[in-house]
């Protein structure tokens, strides 16, 4: 059987790499019993895969990940298990069942994901940026350099945000994330700055990840869904 | 949620932010201001190495068992934060509270390896604690040493308040109480310092005096007052199976160098073989039993969640109940998921069965330890492992479907010649040689031999603690011997050879039997930026020379020179159970090539016996 796992991760464990995190969840997993399913051979490892891998410093309220359980429990018996072993910081919010075909497959569904971005004291954009968000985003593209490994290509980020507005001080943003168009927050804030005409300090950002989706309308016209969503509670 | 010492900027600038964060699974918190005592308990080295410490477990749990003791944590900060921390005066500080250490009552420092001795200064130093002993007020810290390297703490004498020498499990008790009747009583440092020094196996430097001779050896080693005591009794635990032992072992978010449970399994070792300082400070040989150990394996394994559990000790095939312990760990092992690994295995029948039960045979390989490449230089090291053993073992398991194998061997023996040397290369060529009778259609390509050499130190309380160290010249142009000669072997292209760092070497040598007369240097080094000189990318030997030459110290005294028995050796003060008349016992019969049996086969009076337990009094 195949659950979904959807956790937070807040405070010092946000400096936590993603591949330690998996690391942490095995042995979490390993201490609270739960009847996970291993690969076979001598070093038999427990089949799971994340949704999003989070950067090391970005704090969450919905990070994924799926795991085949060998029996059923329930889901709140699962939940409060691992829930007694976590450290301070991270949480299981919910295990659901997810379909078992491998298009199901967390990592493969992420299309889009939400972001609530503050600055740090002292880092804020210059007075008045608040106000400069509508006119940002009815530009007729954003263009940016995107730097790979090999190049530096120009490439317009407009279509791939799908929400940006001011929530309080900070930015709220819901962004095209996954295998296809994964668009970082920290990409859109640069292009706002250059915008505003000007450049952000190092350090600038505190970026919170609220909730991954999957998109099941067209690329251009998506018809997002949590992925905590396409699960269901095992009674 | 916790706040931490550095703030998000360091963190994000720095490698593995994770090594400084504190909160791992089984890390304890406690309330401050319930607790009497504050313990900070360092290993001088990265995160990741420190907390692969078993050592440092025992005594954390321990610690903290007591409800007026808080134990932490502390590492030594890389050097990329070290730099952070020195420009924006920010004090070091422990894992758990993330507060500076320089507000506990202690810290604690476990010494392994000698080229942590500038890391010891950086944790001081960092920590805003005087480095000085003598500079200390009640304001800092009682900052005490413990570990191998405190068999002869007198090249970091100037550096503790106080050493605990011996097993960490028997007087902390007694040492921690009588911190508090001081503090309590309103004593001085001074008068709780010389209290300490009445506790056995608490050695306090700086109630010491020592005097030396126009040859620049030791005249007299003295205590200042009558009461205090003019030789350091060993600690040892002799009821090891009801020594405290940590069920929910401290689980690092990051991956550390040994992610897995360790399991000390027996301390001790009845091997003798001279070179080896662990095998004569921790005589007799002391056993837990098999049925404990299983019970103790599957607390540790249900309350880390660790995919992986390792036996620890010096030489587990020696372990009596070996057989049953395994059997037994396969079995709950399997279930879980869990691998074994069974580091320091004699290689025979036995243990190849055992080894292909828990491990894939094509990736893994065997590990051989002759040490030395001929048999005469074996018997004048006492390893009793003869080239039959040798060969057999890796007969059976090339025959088992095994094709690495890793031997390691030590240059620079006393004694050693030129046969010898080129012995380590002949030893290869008979094993690959042994490899090949196997018919070409049931082997498997190649066999992959790995020779590796380090260079032989002389370490305090071994029979070889009178011996003279090569230099190293000498030690290159003997590995320079091996290469050629392996270069020369008709299966050269099946036998790989790796030696070790000879200007470390050397170093190290230095240290492990230098007296009070080097702490001066090693402040030197450490003002010049030495720091993690056990890391290759750090060290340099440069500094070093600079630091001796400034200080004027003649390093020669210390390394090439051969003592006579008759010497006063920095560490004769420490009675570690062995006695001296045995050490040099042994020193003679080495030079005689004579083997002497290990304990099981005969006792051979080595002192031990004194501690009325152990493999002394077996059967």
């Amino acid at each position: 059987m195949k659950v979904r796992v959807k956790f937070t991760k807040n405070g010092p464990v946000k400096f936590i790499g993603h591949l330690d995190t998996l690391r942490y969840f095995q042995k979490a997993i390993r201490r609270a019993e739960i009847p996970v399913a291993y690969s076979e051979g001598y070093s038999p490892h427990m089949i799971m895969s994340f949704a999003a891998p989070l950067g090391v410093g970005i704090t969450s309220d919905g990070e994924y990940f799926d795991m085949e359980l060998t029996e059923e429990e329930s889901s709140r018996e699962l939940v409060r298990r691992l829930n007694a072993q976590m450290a301070d910081g991270v949480t299981i919010c919910s295990i659901r069942r997810i379909p078992e075909e491998k298009a199901a497959n967390a990592m493969a569904l992420v299309a889009a994901a939400d972001y609530l971005v503050s600055f740090r004291q002292g880092k804020e954009l210059p007075e008045g940026w608040q106000e400069r968000i509508t006119d940002f985003l009815s530009q007729d593209s954003i263009v940016i350099m995107k730097k790979t490994k090999k190049s530096e290509k120009e490439i317009d980020i407009l279509p791939w945000i799908f929400d940006m507005h001011l929530e309080g001080e900070s930015i709220f943003l819901k962004l095209s994330s996954g295998s296809v168009h994964n668009l970082k927050p920290e990409l859109v804030l640069d292009a706002f700055a250059a915008y505003l005409n000007t450049q952000l300090q190092p350090f600038s950002l505190l970026v919170h990840r609220m909730e991954v989706y999957a998109n099941q309308g067209e690329e251009t016209a998506p018809s997002l869904i949590t992925l905590e969503n396409l699960g269901e509670d095992i009674e | 949620m916790r706040k931490l010492a550095l703030n998000d900027e360091i963190l994000l600038q720095v490698e593995q932010p994770a090594r400084y964060i504190g909160g791992e699974i089984n890390s304890i918190q406690k309330c401050k201001d319930q607790i009497d005592i504050r313990f900070a308990m360092c290993f001088p080295d990265v995160y990741e190495i420190g907390m692969s410490h078993l050592g440092i477990q025992i005594l954390y749990d321990m610690f903290n068992q007591r409800p007026d003791v808080w134990c932490e944590r502390v590492y030594s900060p890389w050097p990329d934060l070290d730099r952070v921390m020195r420009e924006q005066h920010i004090p070091l500080f422990a894992l758990e509270s993330q507060e500076p250490i320089r507000d506990f009552d202690f810290l604690g420092i476990t010494i392994q390896y000698e080229m942590c001795y500038t890391n010891i200064l950086q944790i001081l130093d960092l920590g805003g604690i005087p480095l000085h002993a003598g500079e200390r007020t009640w304001e800092d810290p009682i900052v005490i040493g413990g570990g191998p390297c405190t068999y002869n703490p007198e090249p970091i004498a100037e550096f503790f308040d106080l050493f605990y020498i011996g097993d960490g499990e028997t007087v902390y008790d007694a040492l921690l109480d009588t911190y508090k009747e001081a503090k309590s009583q309103g004593k001085s440092r001074e008068e709780f310092l010389r209290g300490a020094a009445q506790i056995p196996g608490i050695y306090v430097p700086s109630l010491y005096q020592v005097t030396y001779q126009e040859d620049q050896t030791i005249a007299a080693f003295t205590p200042l007052y009558e009461d205090v005591p003019s030789k350091i009794e060993k600690q040892i635990v002799m009821d090891l199976p009801n020594a405290p032992y940590p069920k929910a072992p401290v689980v690092p978010f990051i991956k550390a160098t040994q992610d897995r449970v360790m399991m000390e399994i027996q301390r001790g070792c009845i091997r003798g073989c001279r070179f080896c300082q662990a095998g004569m400070l921790y005589r007799p040989l002391r056993e837990r039993n098999s049925e404990e150990l299983l019970e103790m394996a599957r607390e540790m394994l249900d309350n880390t969640g660790h995919e992986e559990i390792s036996l620890s000790s010096l030489s587990s095939s020696d372990y009596r109940e070996l057989p049953s312990l395994i059997d037994g760990l396969i079995d709950m092992c399997d279930a879980r998921g869990v691998n074994i690994s069974l580091p320091s295995l004699r290689i025979d029948a036995f243990s190849l069965d055992v080894m292909s039960k828990v491990q894939d045979i094509r990736k893994s390989s065997l590990t051989f330890a002759p040490e030395a490449g001929s048999q005469r230089m074996r018997d004048v090291i006492n390893k009793g492992l003869t080239e039959e053993d040798i060969l057999e073992g890796a007969g059976k398991a090339f025959e088992g479907g095994w094709q690495k194998v890793k031997l390691y061997f030590m240059l620079g023996l006393p004694t050693e010649t030129e046969e010898d040397i080129k012995g380590i290369a002949w030893l290869c060529q008979k094993i690959a040689e042994r490899y090949y009778e196997i018919p070409k259609e049931e082997r498997n390509g190649k066999c992959q031999i790995t020779a590796s050499s380090s260079f032989f130190v002389p370490k305090p309380f071994t029979p070889f603690q009178w011996a003279r160290m090569d230099t190293r010249d000498e030690f290159l142009a003997k590995a320079h011997i091996v290469k050629e000669e392996v270069r020369a072997q008709v299966n050269q292209r099946s036998i790989k050879y790796n030696y070790h760092e000879a200007d470390v070497t050397v170093l190290e040598g230095i240290l492990a039997r230098g007296d009070r007369r080097l702490c001066s240097a090693i402040e030197y080094a450490y003002r010049q930026g030495a720091l993690f000189d056990a890391w290759s990318e750090c060290f340099e030997v440069e500094r070093w020379r600079q630091a001796f030459e400034a200080c004027q110290i003649d390093t020669d005294f210390y390394t090439t020179r051969e003592r006579s028995t008759e010497e006063i050796l920095p560490w004769d003060f420490i009675n570690i159970g062995v006695t001296k008349e045995f050490l040099i016992r042994e020193w003679n019969t080495a030079r005689q090539e004579k083997v002497t049996p290990n304990c099981r086969q005969q006792c051979s009076g080595c002192g031990a016996r004194g501690y009325k337990g152990g493999v002394c009094f077996e059967g």
